[in-house]
């Protein structure tokens, strides 16, 4: 019992992540830059998951998500699921929602691009929502989803 | 089109397309004018392309403008380690215009961000090269009249060959029907077939063309290159069915022409050059009419 307590450990306020991939959530982190963060922050992974085979769970307090900022996390978690959490209560579910652009975040996977020789930041527009792919601004080569490389 | 830069073939519509072949037809019949005059442009071939810079300065200097630039990225400060952010930051300053070529993709998209000036891309790597292209629909236009419902027979390097993608874009708005002759390895990228598909033009794929080379209104070669086969017997295997000569041509349309961007190898055989259907060279010459187009449409005169 006390083991469970530990990973379903309750946030007073804030956001908690569910249905990241486990493989994925150190991408998560670094995309919606969770090291800028000062409250307290609760990870956890390879966590059992009907869904997902092995999930993470990230829990964020004191901190509500623009979708904009969120959005860009469905290029690596596309069943993600937000929980907004104000006193302990779940006040309200979200999904994410795969953004038509797509700026920085990810490498063009074309070593011939332009982007992968100078200090330019990447830009993509989203070809694809179901299996994501971004087509680069600059070079127009496909990156797809299992290509992906977060910067 | 004034003061827009010209990066890829798609950032011009339908109607770009047909008033730059327009303007074209104008310069054949008068090629030389002083529209450019007082004007500078600079052209940037951070690789070497003889047959493209010498067709865009010669469109420069038929306007009458005058060219800055360099023909080669060894005598330009980039081998002292300059990035391409800070040349163009500096040249934007004294031009009126840059025509830019550069070996990675995406380099002319990203000049274009920096400049304060207009941006004509050259070639990027593999990417574009749409005064390429409109030069090819200039020469398909000009050979049949008319750029609708034509067959268009593309054959050899569909795979790599950046001249080929830009032209089935550009022409895909003029319900043309494509028959695509490669071998496996070379075949039409997927994502282009997928566009067609939604955009409903009809494309056939085949390995060989000799039993369909008389249903062709146009067929453009281009090179079979023996790099980009990981077996090289599959090469060995292959490399004839792409060359085409002149016994091929008994049974083709009288219309039929032949284009090719140039430069060819063996994927021709001279005996064709003869034959009045070879267009490949005149469609070269077309592109300083093209060019003297595309730069007069952009400086608005």
């Amino acid at each position: 019992m006390k083991d469970k307590q530990l990973i379903v450990n309750a946030i007073k306020n804030g956001t908690v992540i569910d249905h990241i991939p486990a493989k994925n959530l150190f991408k998560v982190i670094s995309i919606i830059k969770l090291e800028n963060i000062d409250s307290q922050i609760t990870f956890g992974t390879n966590l059992e998951s009907k869904k997902l085979g092995s999930k993470a769970i990230i829990k964020i307090a004191d901190k509500y998500f623009l979708d904009d900022e969120i959005n860009k996390i469905a290029l690596v978690a596309p069943q993600a699921k937000l929980n907004i959490i104000r006193d302990f209560e779940v006040i309200e579910k979200r999904v994410v929602e795969v953004p038509d652009k797509v700026t920085g975040i990810v490498k063009c996977l074309n070593p011939r691009c332009i982007t992968n020789h100078e200090n330019i930041t990447t830009k993509f527009t989203i070809v694809s929502k179901s299996e994501v792919s971004l087509k680069c601004e600059y070079c127009e080569k496909i990156t797809h989803q299992d290509q992906m490389e977060i910067i | 089109m004034k003061n827009r830069s010209l990066v890829s073939i798609t950032d011009y519509s339908k109607e770009d397309y047909l008033k730059i072949l327009e303007k074209a037809a104008d310069f054949e019949k008068q090629p030389n004018h002083e529209t450019l005059k007082g004007k500078l442009v600079a052209t940037l071939f951070f690789e070497p392309s003889t047959r493209t810079r010498l067709s865009f300065e010669t469109a420069i200097n038929r306007l009458g403008g005058h060219v800055i630039g360099f023909s080669d990225a060894s005598s330009s400060s980039v081998t002292k380690g300059e990035t391409l952010k800070d040349t163009i930051k500096m040249v934007t300053n004294y031009v009126d215009l840059i025509v830019m070529r550069h070996p990675l993709e995406g380099a002319a998209r990203y000049a274009s961000e920096i400049a304060s000036v207009p941006v004509i891309n050259a070639g990027d790597g593999a990417n574009q090269h749409p005064s390429q292209t409109l030069l090819d629909m200039y020469s398909i236009k000009k050979t049949q009249g008319k750029l609708e419902n034509l067959n268009i027979f593309m054959i050899g390097d569909l795979k790599y060959g950046r001249t080929v993608h830009s032209l089935v874009m550009a022409m895909s708005v003029f319900n043309p029907t494509f028959y695509f002759i490669s071998p496996e390895e070379l075949k039409m990228p997927k994502e282009y077939l997928l566009y067609l598909d939604q955009i409903h033009i009809k494309y056939y794929e085949y390995p060989d063309f000799l039993p369909i080379i008389s249903e062709a209104d146009i067929i453009y070669m281009t090179r079979v290159q023996k790099e980009r086969f990981q077996d090289p017997i599959e090469y060995e295997k292959t490399k004839n069915s792409y060359v085409l000569s002149n016994n091929m041509l008994d049974n083709t349309r009288a219309n039929m022409k032949i284009l090719h961007p140039l430069p060819r190898v063996n994927e021709i055989n001279t005996d064709v050059d003869d034959n009045p259907k070879a267009y490949y060279f005149t469609q070269a010459l077309n592109g300083v009419y093209v060019r003297q187009a595309i730069i007069s449409s952009i400086l608005g005169i």
